[in-house]
Protein backbone atom coordinates (compact mmCIF):
# COMPACT_ATOMS: atom_id res chain seq x y z
CA UNK A 1 0.00 0.00 0.00
CA UNK A 2 1.25 3.45 -0.87
CA UNK A 3 1.35 6.02 1.92
CA UNK A 4 0.90 9.72 1.26
CA UNK A 5 2.26 10.73 4.64
CA UNK A 6 4.24 8.82 7.27
CA UNK A 7 5.25 10.01 10.71
CA UNK A 8 7.90 7.97 12.49
CA UNK A 9 8.27 8.75 16.19
CA UNK A 10 7.96 12.46 15.59
CA UNK A 11 8.28 15.00 18.38
CA UNK A 12 8.30 18.77 18.14
CA UNK A 13 9.58 20.96 20.94
CA UNK A 14 9.49 24.74 21.06
CA UNK A 15 12.07 25.50 23.72
CA UNK A 16 10.87 23.56 26.75
CA UNK A 17 7.31 23.20 25.45
CA UNK A 18 6.45 19.93 23.73
CA UNK A 19 3.87 20.58 21.02
CA UNK A 20 3.86 17.05 19.57
CA UNK A 21 5.17 13.86 21.09
CA UNK A 22 5.77 10.36 19.77
CA UNK A 23 3.60 10.72 16.68
CA UNK A 24 3.40 7.54 14.60
CA UNK A 25 1.05 7.69 11.69
CA UNK A 26 0.58 6.26 8.22
CA UNK A 27 -1.90 7.98 5.93
CA UNK A 28 -2.83 5.81 2.93
CA UNK A 29 -2.76 7.54 -0.44
CA UNK A 30 -6.24 8.62 -1.47
CA UNK A 31 -7.53 9.09 2.08
CA UNK A 32 -9.56 12.08 3.22
CA UNK A 33 -8.28 12.72 6.74
CA UNK A 34 -10.05 15.10 9.09
CA UNK A 35 -7.79 16.24 11.92
CA UNK A 36 -9.55 17.32 15.07
CA UNK A 37 -8.35 18.34 18.50
CA UNK A 38 -8.59 21.23 20.96
CA UNK A 39 -6.84 24.56 20.44
CA UNK A 40 -3.11 24.22 20.89
CA UNK A 41 -3.25 20.47 20.22
CA UNK A 42 -0.54 20.77 17.58
CA UNK A 43 -2.75 20.40 14.51
CA UNK A 44 -1.24 23.27 12.53
CA UNK A 45 2.20 22.19 13.69
CA UNK A 46 1.54 18.74 12.23
CA UNK A 47 0.62 20.22 8.83
CA UNK A 48 3.71 22.42 8.87
CA UNK A 49 5.83 19.33 9.33
CA UNK A 50 4.29 17.80 6.23
CA UNK A 51 4.89 21.04 4.32
CA UNK A 52 8.52 21.04 5.38
CA UNK A 53 8.09 24.45 7.05
CA UNK A 54 9.14 22.95 10.34
CA UNK A 55 11.72 20.27 11.18
CA UNK A 56 10.83 17.72 13.84
CA UNK A 57 12.97 17.79 16.99
CA UNK A 58 13.20 14.04 16.60
CA UNK A 59 11.82 11.39 14.28
CA UNK A 60 11.03 11.86 10.63
CA UNK A 61 8.22 12.78 8.27
CA UNK A 62 7.86 11.27 4.80
CA UNK A 63 5.67 12.51 1.98
CA UNK A 64 5.12 9.82 -0.64
CA UNK A 65 8.30 8.23 0.65
CA UNK A 66 10.39 11.41 0.41
CA UNK A 67 11.63 13.35 3.49
CA UNK A 68 9.14 16.21 3.87
CA UNK A 69 11.45 19.20 3.24
CA UNK A 70 12.67 17.58 0.02
CA UNK A 71 9.25 16.68 -1.36
CA UNK A 72 8.61 18.74 -4.51
CA UNK A 73 6.44 21.78 -3.84
CA UNK A 74 4.18 20.92 -6.76
CA UNK A 75 2.92 17.88 -4.88
CA UNK A 76 1.49 20.03 -2.12
CA UNK A 77 -1.55 22.30 -2.16
CA UNK A 78 -1.69 24.31 1.06
CA UNK A 79 -4.38 26.51 2.51
CA UNK A 80 -2.97 28.21 5.64
CA UNK A 81 -5.02 28.69 8.79
CA UNK A 82 -4.82 32.35 9.53
CA UNK A 83 -4.85 34.23 6.33
CA UNK A 84 -2.10 36.45 7.65
CA UNK A 85 -2.87 38.49 4.63
CA UNK A 86 -1.02 41.77 4.62
CA UNK A 87 -3.86 43.98 3.48
CA UNK A 88 -1.45 46.72 2.52
CA UNK A 89 0.10 44.53 -0.18
CA UNK A 90 -1.35 45.54 -3.56
CA UNK A 91 -2.53 42.41 -5.34
CA UNK A 92 -5.36 40.96 -7.37
CA UNK A 93 -6.96 37.63 -6.52
CA UNK A 94 -5.78 36.08 -9.79
CA UNK A 95 -2.16 36.88 -8.94
CA UNK A 96 -2.40 34.94 -5.70
CA UNK A 97 -3.97 32.01 -7.53
CA UNK A 98 -1.19 32.12 -10.12
CA UNK A 99 1.48 31.77 -7.41
CA UNK A 100 0.12 28.24 -7.17
CA UNK A 101 1.63 27.40 -10.56
CA UNK A 102 4.48 29.82 -10.81
CA UNK A 103 5.72 29.44 -7.24
CA UNK A 104 6.86 33.07 -7.42
CA UNK A 105 4.93 36.32 -7.24
CA UNK A 106 4.08 37.04 -10.90
CA UNK A 107 5.44 40.25 -12.38
CA UNK A 108 3.34 39.51 -15.45
CA UNK A 109 0.97 36.63 -15.96
CA UNK A 110 1.52 34.52 -19.04
CA UNK A 111 -1.61 33.63 -21.03
CA UNK A 112 -1.27 30.02 -19.88
CA UNK A 113 -1.07 31.03 -16.22
CA UNK A 114 -4.00 33.37 -16.64
CA UNK A 115 -6.16 30.67 -18.20
CA UNK A 116 -5.21 28.05 -15.60
CA UNK A 117 -5.87 30.48 -12.75
CA UNK A 118 -9.27 31.44 -14.13
CA UNK A 119 -10.07 27.75 -14.52
CA UNK A 120 -9.15 27.10 -10.88
CA UNK A 121 -11.26 30.04 -9.76
CA UNK A 122 -14.15 28.70 -11.81
CA UNK A 123 -13.76 25.41 -9.97
CA UNK A 124 -14.38 27.17 -6.65
CA UNK A 125 -17.10 29.30 -8.25
CA UNK A 126 -15.02 32.42 -7.78
CA UNK A 127 -14.41 33.47 -11.35
CA UNK A 128 -15.82 36.93 -10.73
CA UNK A 129 -13.22 37.45 -7.99
CA UNK A 130 -10.26 37.22 -10.38
CA UNK A 131 -9.62 40.92 -10.88
CA UNK A 132 -10.77 42.12 -7.49
CA UNK A 133 -8.21 43.37 -5.00
CA UNK A 134 -7.29 40.83 -2.35
CA UNK A 135 -7.51 43.43 0.39
CA UNK A 136 -11.18 44.03 -0.42
CA UNK A 137 -12.36 40.42 -0.36
CA UNK A 138 -14.56 39.06 2.42
CA UNK A 139 -13.30 36.20 4.58
CA UNK A 140 -15.28 33.56 2.70
CA UNK A 141 -14.23 34.93 -0.70
CA UNK A 142 -10.62 34.92 0.39
CA UNK A 143 -10.94 31.27 1.45
CA UNK A 144 -12.13 30.36 -2.01
CA UNK A 145 -9.22 32.20 -3.61
CA UNK A 146 -6.75 30.29 -1.40
CA UNK A 147 -8.52 27.07 -2.29
CA UNK A 148 -8.20 27.87 -6.00
CA UNK A 149 -4.52 28.56 -5.42
CA UNK A 150 -4.15 25.11 -3.86
CA UNK A 151 -6.04 23.40 -6.70
CA UNK A 152 -4.33 25.15 -9.60
CA UNK A 153 -1.09 23.22 -9.32
CA UNK A 154 -2.96 19.89 -9.27
CA UNK A 155 -1.33 18.62 -6.09
CA UNK A 156 -1.32 14.99 -4.96
CA UNK A 157 -1.74 16.12 -1.39
CA UNK A 158 -4.04 18.87 -0.14
CA UNK A 159 -3.18 20.37 3.25
CA UNK A 160 -6.05 22.45 4.52
CA UNK A 161 -5.92 24.27 7.83
CA UNK A 162 -9.50 25.04 8.86
CA UNK A 163 -10.58 25.85 5.31
CA UNK A 164 -14.25 26.30 6.18
CA UNK A 165 -13.61 29.23 8.52
CA UNK A 166 -15.57 32.23 7.39
CA UNK A 167 -17.71 30.32 4.90
CA UNK A 168 -21.48 30.34 5.06
CA UNK A 169 -23.40 27.05 5.22
CA UNK A 170 -23.88 26.83 1.46
CA UNK A 171 -20.29 27.79 0.81
CA UNK A 172 -19.15 25.05 3.13
CA UNK A 173 -21.27 22.36 1.51
CA UNK A 174 -19.95 23.61 -1.79
CA UNK A 175 -16.38 23.35 -0.60
CA UNK A 176 -16.80 19.71 0.38
CA UNK A 177 -18.28 19.00 -3.04
CA UNK A 178 -15.30 20.70 -4.69
CA UNK A 179 -12.85 18.76 -2.53
CA UNK A 180 -14.52 15.45 -3.21
CA UNK A 181 -14.63 16.14 -6.93
CA UNK A 182 -10.99 17.17 -7.00
CA UNK A 183 -10.07 14.07 -5.07
CA UNK A 184 -11.98 11.83 -7.46
CA UNK A 185 -10.49 13.42 -10.56
CA UNK A 186 -6.88 13.57 -9.37
CA UNK A 187 -6.64 10.65 -7.01
CA UNK A 188 -5.48 13.06 -4.34
CA UNK A 189 -5.03 12.73 -0.59
CA UNK A 190 -6.54 15.33 1.72
CA UNK A 191 -5.45 16.33 5.22
CA UNK A 192 -7.96 18.79 6.62
CA UNK A 193 -7.99 20.39 10.05
CA UNK A 194 -11.45 21.16 11.30
CA UNK A 195 -13.34 21.87 14.50
CA UNK A 196 -16.54 20.52 12.95
CA UNK A 197 -17.00 16.93 14.10
CA UNK A 198 -20.14 16.48 12.05
CA UNK A 199 -18.32 17.44 8.86
CA UNK A 200 -15.53 15.06 9.80
CA UNK A 201 -18.04 12.26 10.30
CA UNK A 202 -19.69 12.92 6.94
CA UNK A 203 -16.85 13.65 4.59
CA UNK A 204 -13.71 11.99 5.92
CA UNK A 205 -12.51 8.46 5.29
CA UNK A 206 -10.24 8.77 8.34
CA UNK A 207 -10.31 10.93 11.43
CA UNK A 208 -7.20 11.82 13.40
CA UNK A 209 -7.93 12.90 16.96
CA UNK A 210 -4.92 14.80 18.21
CA UNK A 211 -3.91 16.32 21.48
CA UNK A 212 -0.12 16.58 21.42
CA UNK A 213 -0.25 12.81 20.88
CA UNK A 214 -2.33 10.65 18.60
CA UNK A 215 -5.47 9.89 20.59
CA UNK A 216 -7.17 8.03 17.81
CA UNK A 217 -6.80 7.40 14.11
CA UNK A 218 -9.10 5.43 11.89
CA UNK A 219 -12.54 5.42 10.32
CA UNK A 220 -14.77 8.21 11.69
CA UNK A 221 -17.07 5.95 13.69
CA UNK A 222 -14.10 4.47 15.56
CA UNK A 223 -11.95 7.59 15.99
CA UNK A 224 -14.90 9.72 17.03
CA UNK A 225 -15.84 7.32 19.80
CA UNK A 226 -16.78 8.78 23.18
CA UNK A 227 -13.59 7.40 24.65
CA UNK A 228 -11.32 9.19 22.16
CA UNK A 229 -13.19 12.45 22.43
CA UNK A 230 -13.08 12.38 26.20
CA UNK A 231 -9.34 11.83 26.11
CA UNK A 232 -8.81 14.63 23.61
CA UNK A 233 -11.24 17.24 24.86
CA UNK A 234 -12.00 16.17 28.41
CA UNK A 235 -15.68 15.83 27.63
CA UNK A 236 -18.02 14.05 25.23
CA UNK A 237 -20.56 15.48 22.85
CA UNK A 238 -20.64 18.35 20.44
CA UNK A 239 -19.57 21.76 21.79
CA UNK A 240 -23.07 23.08 21.10
CA UNK A 241 -24.58 20.55 23.46
CA UNK A 242 -22.02 21.50 26.05
CA UNK A 243 -22.91 25.19 26.04
CA UNK A 244 -26.59 24.23 26.18
CA UNK A 245 -26.09 22.14 29.28
CA UNK A 246 -24.24 25.01 30.98
CA UNK A 247 -27.10 27.34 30.12
CA UNK A 248 -29.77 24.96 31.41
CA UNK A 249 -28.03 24.57 34.75
CA UNK A 250 -28.33 28.31 35.30
CA UNK A 251 -32.03 28.20 34.51
CA UNK B 1 18.99 74.78 -20.33
CA UNK B 2 20.73 72.99 -23.18
CA UNK B 3 24.13 74.53 -22.46
CA UNK B 4 23.61 73.21 -18.95
CA UNK B 5 23.68 69.70 -20.32
CA UNK B 6 26.95 70.28 -22.14
CA UNK B 7 28.80 70.73 -18.85
CA UNK B 8 30.53 67.45 -17.92
CA UNK B 9 29.81 67.78 -14.20
CA UNK B 10 26.15 68.36 -14.95
CA UNK B 11 26.05 65.32 -17.24
CA UNK B 12 27.56 63.22 -14.48
CA UNK B 13 25.14 64.66 -11.97
CA UNK B 14 22.13 63.89 -14.13
CA UNK B 15 23.26 60.39 -15.00
CA UNK B 16 24.08 59.56 -11.38
CA UNK B 17 20.78 61.08 -10.31
CA UNK B 18 18.75 59.08 -12.81
CA UNK B 19 20.38 55.77 -11.89
CA UNK B 20 20.12 56.39 -8.18
CA UNK B 21 16.53 57.60 -8.49
CA UNK B 22 15.54 54.45 -10.32
CA UNK B 23 17.35 51.92 -8.10
CA UNK B 24 16.43 53.54 -4.79
CA UNK B 25 12.73 53.68 -5.71
CA UNK B 26 12.86 50.11 -6.98
CA UNK B 27 14.12 48.80 -3.65
CA UNK B 28 11.91 51.32 -1.89
CA UNK B 29 8.81 49.28 -2.77
CA UNK B 30 10.18 46.34 -0.78
CA UNK B 31 11.28 48.62 2.05
CA UNK B 32 7.77 50.09 2.23
CA UNK B 33 5.88 46.81 2.00
CA UNK B 34 8.16 45.08 4.48
CA UNK B 35 8.02 48.05 6.84
CA UNK B 36 11.79 48.40 6.84
CA UNK B 37 11.95 52.21 6.59
CA UNK B 38 13.89 52.39 9.81
CA UNK B 39 16.48 50.04 8.33
CA UNK B 40 16.89 52.49 5.45
CA UNK B 41 17.62 55.40 7.74
CA UNK B 42 19.85 53.25 9.94
CA UNK B 43 21.89 52.18 6.93
CA UNK B 44 22.26 55.78 5.84
CA UNK B 45 23.87 56.51 9.17
CA UNK B 46 26.02 53.42 8.88
CA UNK B 47 27.15 54.84 5.55
CA UNK B 48 28.46 57.86 7.46
CA UNK B 49 30.84 55.55 9.31
CA UNK B 50 31.94 54.04 5.99
CA UNK B 51 32.48 57.43 4.33
CA UNK B 52 34.48 58.65 7.31
CA UNK B 53 36.60 55.52 7.17
CA UNK B 54 37.24 56.14 3.46
CA UNK B 55 38.24 59.76 4.08
CA UNK B 56 40.44 58.68 6.96
CA UNK B 57 42.25 56.13 4.80
CA UNK B 58 42.55 58.59 1.92
CA UNK B 59 40.66 56.12 -0.27
CA UNK B 60 37.62 56.72 -2.48
CA UNK B 61 34.95 57.19 0.22
CA UNK B 62 32.10 55.44 -1.62
CA UNK B 63 34.22 52.39 -2.36
CA UNK B 64 34.98 51.99 1.32
CA UNK B 65 31.46 52.89 2.43
CA UNK B 66 29.92 50.33 0.08
CA UNK B 67 31.38 47.16 1.62
CA UNK B 68 31.31 48.71 5.10
CA UNK B 69 27.59 49.43 4.96
CA UNK B 70 26.73 46.12 3.31
CA UNK B 71 28.59 44.39 6.14
CA UNK B 72 26.68 46.36 8.77
CA UNK B 73 23.44 45.49 6.98
CA UNK B 74 24.28 41.79 7.04
CA UNK B 75 25.16 42.02 10.73
CA UNK B 76 21.80 43.65 11.43
CA UNK B 77 20.01 40.92 9.48
CA UNK B 78 21.97 38.27 11.33
CA UNK B 79 21.21 39.68 14.78
CA UNK B 80 17.54 40.01 13.86
CA UNK B 81 17.50 36.41 12.69
CA UNK B 82 19.49 34.91 15.58
CA UNK B 83 18.01 36.71 18.55
CA UNK B 84 14.60 37.74 19.71
CA UNK B 85 15.63 41.39 19.58
CA UNK B 86 13.39 43.22 17.16
CA UNK B 87 14.89 44.39 13.90
CA UNK B 88 14.57 47.99 15.07
CA UNK B 89 16.75 47.32 18.12
CA UNK B 90 19.47 45.73 16.00
CA UNK B 91 19.32 48.67 13.60
CA UNK B 92 19.47 51.15 16.48
CA UNK B 93 22.57 49.57 17.99
CA UNK B 94 24.59 49.33 14.78
CA UNK B 95 23.51 52.68 13.47
CA UNK B 96 24.69 54.54 16.59
CA UNK B 97 27.87 52.50 16.62
CA UNK B 98 28.70 53.48 13.02
CA UNK B 99 27.93 57.14 13.58
CA UNK B 100 30.11 57.21 16.69
CA UNK B 101 32.88 55.47 14.77
CA UNK B 102 32.59 58.00 11.93
CA UNK B 103 32.59 61.02 14.23
CA UNK B 104 35.74 59.84 15.98
CA UNK B 105 37.54 59.20 12.67
CA UNK B 106 36.54 62.60 11.31
CA UNK B 107 37.74 64.30 14.47
CA UNK B 108 41.12 62.58 14.14
CA UNK B 109 41.49 64.10 10.68
CA UNK B 110 39.78 67.40 11.13
CA UNK B 111 40.71 68.78 7.69
CA UNK B 112 38.07 66.49 6.17
CA UNK B 113 35.09 67.90 7.97
CA UNK B 114 34.14 70.01 4.94
CA UNK B 115 34.15 66.92 2.70
CA UNK B 116 31.99 65.11 5.20
CA UNK B 117 29.40 67.88 4.86
CA UNK B 118 29.00 67.06 1.17
CA UNK B 119 27.95 63.54 2.19
CA UNK B 120 25.65 64.70 4.94
CA UNK B 121 23.56 66.98 2.75
CA UNK B 122 24.39 65.66 -0.69
CA UNK B 123 26.24 67.61 -3.30
CA UNK B 124 25.39 66.29 -6.67
CA UNK B 125 27.54 68.78 -8.52
CA UNK B 126 30.51 67.23 -6.75
CA UNK B 127 29.79 63.77 -8.21
CA UNK B 128 33.19 62.52 -9.38
CA UNK B 129 33.74 59.96 -12.15
CA UNK B 130 34.60 57.47 -9.39
CA UNK B 131 31.28 58.18 -7.65
CA UNK B 132 29.46 57.68 -10.92
CA UNK B 133 31.28 54.37 -11.28
CA UNK B 134 29.96 53.19 -7.90
CA UNK B 135 26.44 54.28 -8.82
CA UNK B 136 26.63 52.49 -12.18
CA UNK B 137 27.92 49.34 -10.51
CA UNK B 138 25.01 49.23 -8.07
CA UNK B 139 22.54 49.93 -10.87
CA UNK B 140 24.02 47.14 -12.99
CA UNK B 141 23.79 44.64 -10.15
CA UNK B 142 20.19 45.72 -9.52
CA UNK B 143 19.34 45.04 -13.14
CA UNK B 144 21.11 41.70 -13.02
CA UNK B 145 19.10 40.73 -9.95
CA UNK B 146 15.76 41.57 -11.54
CA UNK B 147 14.72 37.87 -11.54
CA UNK B 148 14.72 38.12 -7.74
CA UNK B 149 11.80 40.54 -7.86
CA UNK B 150 9.36 37.64 -8.03
CA UNK B 151 10.97 35.85 -5.09
CA UNK B 152 11.24 38.93 -2.89
CA UNK B 153 7.68 39.87 -3.76
CA UNK B 154 6.40 36.39 -2.89
CA UNK B 155 8.13 36.38 0.51
CA UNK B 156 6.95 39.94 1.12
CA UNK B 157 3.39 38.81 0.57
CA UNK B 158 3.61 35.69 2.72
CA UNK B 159 6.83 34.17 4.03
CA UNK B 160 5.32 30.80 4.81
CA UNK B 161 3.85 30.35 1.34
CA UNK B 162 7.20 31.21 -0.19
CA UNK B 163 8.96 28.75 2.12
CA UNK B 164 6.44 26.03 1.41
CA UNK B 165 7.27 26.58 -2.27
CA UNK B 166 10.90 25.89 -1.40
CA UNK B 167 12.23 29.40 -1.88
CA UNK B 168 15.41 30.07 0.15
CA UNK B 169 13.69 32.91 1.97
CA UNK B 170 16.52 33.53 4.41
CA UNK B 171 19.15 33.86 1.70
CA UNK B 172 16.82 36.15 -0.25
CA UNK B 173 16.35 38.34 2.83
CA UNK B 174 20.08 38.76 3.27
CA UNK B 175 20.48 39.60 -0.40
CA UNK B 176 17.70 42.18 -0.25
CA UNK B 177 19.16 43.77 2.87
CA UNK B 178 22.61 43.92 1.26
CA UNK B 179 21.20 45.53 -1.88
CA UNK B 180 19.28 48.12 0.12
CA UNK B 181 22.56 48.98 1.84
CA UNK B 182 24.39 49.27 -1.47
CA UNK B 183 21.70 51.51 -2.93
CA UNK B 184 21.69 53.72 0.13
CA UNK B 185 25.45 54.24 -0.16
CA UNK B 186 25.26 54.91 -3.89
CA UNK B 187 22.63 57.59 -3.27
CA UNK B 188 24.54 59.36 -0.53
CA UNK B 189 26.44 61.77 -2.77
CA UNK B 190 23.26 62.77 -4.57
CA UNK B 191 20.77 63.26 -1.72
CA UNK B 192 22.90 63.15 1.41
CA UNK B 193 22.90 60.86 4.42
CA UNK B 194 20.23 62.85 6.20
CA UNK B 195 17.65 62.48 3.45
CA UNK B 196 18.46 59.18 1.80
CA UNK B 197 15.86 57.21 3.78
CA UNK B 198 13.13 59.52 2.49
CA UNK B 199 14.54 59.16 -1.00
CA UNK B 200 14.13 55.40 -0.69
CA UNK B 201 10.60 55.45 0.63
CA UNK B 202 8.63 58.43 -0.72
CA UNK B 203 8.29 57.41 -4.41
CA UNK B 204 7.21 53.92 -3.33
CA UNK B 205 4.70 55.34 -0.88
CA UNK B 206 3.27 57.61 -3.59
CA UNK B 207 3.14 54.71 -6.04
CA UNK B 208 1.29 52.60 -3.48
CA UNK B 209 -1.57 55.10 -3.50
CA UNK B 210 -2.30 54.41 -7.15
CA UNK B 211 -1.43 50.76 -7.65
CA UNK B 212 -3.65 47.71 -7.82
CA UNK B 213 -0.74 45.30 -8.18
CA UNK B 214 2.77 45.09 -6.80
CA UNK B 215 4.23 45.14 -10.31
CA UNK B 216 2.40 48.41 -11.04
CA UNK B 217 3.63 49.84 -7.77
CA UNK B 218 7.22 48.96 -8.69
CA UNK B 219 7.08 50.52 -12.15
CA UNK B 220 5.32 53.64 -10.94
CA UNK B 221 7.78 54.10 -8.08
CA UNK B 222 10.71 53.97 -10.50
CA UNK B 223 9.06 56.53 -12.80
CA UNK B 224 8.30 58.84 -9.87
CA UNK B 225 11.81 58.44 -8.49
CA UNK B 226 13.39 59.38 -11.79
CA UNK B 227 11.00 62.29 -12.35
CA UNK B 228 11.68 63.59 -8.85
CA UNK B 229 15.41 63.53 -9.44
CA UNK B 230 15.20 65.38 -12.76
CA UNK B 231 12.86 68.08 -11.46
CA UNK B 232 14.80 68.36 -8.21
CA UNK B 233 18.16 68.72 -9.92
CA UNK B 234 16.94 71.44 -12.23
CA UNK B 235 15.41 73.31 -9.30
CA UNK B 236 18.59 72.88 -7.33
CA UNK B 237 20.63 74.38 -10.16
CA UNK B 238 18.24 77.25 -10.81
CA UNK B 239 17.91 78.33 -7.19
CA UNK B 240 21.40 77.31 -6.14
CA UNK B 241 20.29 75.22 -3.15
CA UNK B 242 21.39 71.68 -2.15
CA UNK B 243 20.20 69.02 -4.59
CA UNK B 244 19.18 66.45 -1.99
CA UNK B 245 16.74 68.81 -0.37
CA UNK B 246 15.13 69.93 -3.63
CA UNK B 247 14.71 66.33 -4.79
CA UNK B 248 13.00 65.35 -1.55
CA UNK B 249 10.80 68.46 -1.70
CA UNK B 250 9.68 67.56 -5.22
CA UNK B 251 9.02 63.95 -4.25
CA UNK B 252 7.08 65.04 -1.17
CA UNK B 253 5.00 67.33 -3.35
CA UNK B 254 4.16 64.34 -5.57
CA UNK B 255 3.14 62.43 -2.47
CA UNK B 256 0.91 65.19 -1.12
CA UNK B 257 -0.72 65.69 -4.52
CA UNK B 258 -1.24 61.94 -4.64
CA UNK B 259 -2.95 61.96 -1.26
CA UNK B 260 -5.29 64.71 -2.40
CA UNK B 261 -6.05 62.96 -5.68
CA UNK B 262 -6.82 59.65 -3.98
CA UNK B 263 -9.17 61.27 -1.48
CA UNK B 264 -11.24 62.65 -4.33
CA UNK B 265 -11.79 59.25 -5.93
N1 LIG C 1 6.86 28.80 16.53
C1 LIG C 1 6.38 28.46 17.74
N2 LIG C 1 7.08 28.75 18.85
C2 LIG C 1 6.63 28.40 20.07
N3 LIG C 1 5.48 27.75 20.29
C3 LIG C 1 4.74 27.42 19.23
C4 LIG C 1 5.14 27.76 17.90
N4 LIG C 1 4.20 27.30 17.04
C5 LIG C 1 3.26 26.73 17.80
N5 LIG C 1 3.57 26.78 19.12
C6 LIG C 1 2.79 26.21 20.22
O1 LIG C 1 2.53 24.86 19.94
C7 LIG C 1 1.23 24.52 20.33
C8 LIG C 1 0.48 23.93 19.14
O2 LIG C 1 0.23 24.95 18.20
P1 LIG C 1 -0.65 24.71 16.90
O3 LIG C 1 -0.71 26.00 16.17
O4 LIG C 1 -0.14 23.54 16.20
O5 LIG C 1 -2.07 24.39 17.55
P2 LIG C 1 -3.41 24.02 16.81
O6 LIG C 1 -3.77 22.65 17.21
O7 LIG C 1 -3.33 24.31 15.37
O8 LIG C 1 -4.43 25.03 17.54
P3 LIG C 1 -5.67 25.88 16.92
O9 LIG C 1 -6.86 24.99 16.98
O10 LIG C 1 -5.81 27.00 17.91
O11 LIG C 1 -5.30 26.33 15.57
C9 LIG C 1 0.59 25.79 20.87
O12 LIG C 1 0.63 25.74 22.29
C10 LIG C 1 1.46 26.88 20.35
O13 LIG C 1 1.51 27.94 21.27
MG1 LIG D 1 -4.09 25.69 14.11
Amino acid sequence: MEFAVEFEDVSVRFGTYTALEGINLKVPAGAFVAIIGPNGAGKSTLLKLVLGLLRPSSGRVLVFGVPAPRAPAEWLGYVPQFKTLDRSFPALAIELVATGIRRRWPFRLSPVEREASLEALRRVRGEELAYRRLARLSGGELQRVYLARAFVRRPRLLLLDEPATGMDVLGEADMYRMLERYQREHDATVLMITHDWEAARHHATHVLVLNRRVIGFGPPERALSDECLRRAFGHVGHPHELSFSVGSRDA
Amino acid sequence: MLDLLSLPFMQRALLAGLLVGATASYFGVFVVQRRMSFLGSGLAHAALGGVALGLFLDAEPLYVALPFTVLIALLIAWVRERTELGGDTAVGVFFSLSVAFGVVLLALKSEYTADAMAYLFGSILAVTPADLGAVALVAAVTLLLFPFWERWAYATFDRDLARADRLPVLFDDYLLTAMVAAVVVSAVKVVGILLVAAFLVIPAATARLFSRTFAQMTLLAVVLGVAGVIAGLIASYLYDVPSGATIILVESAFFLLGLLAVRKI
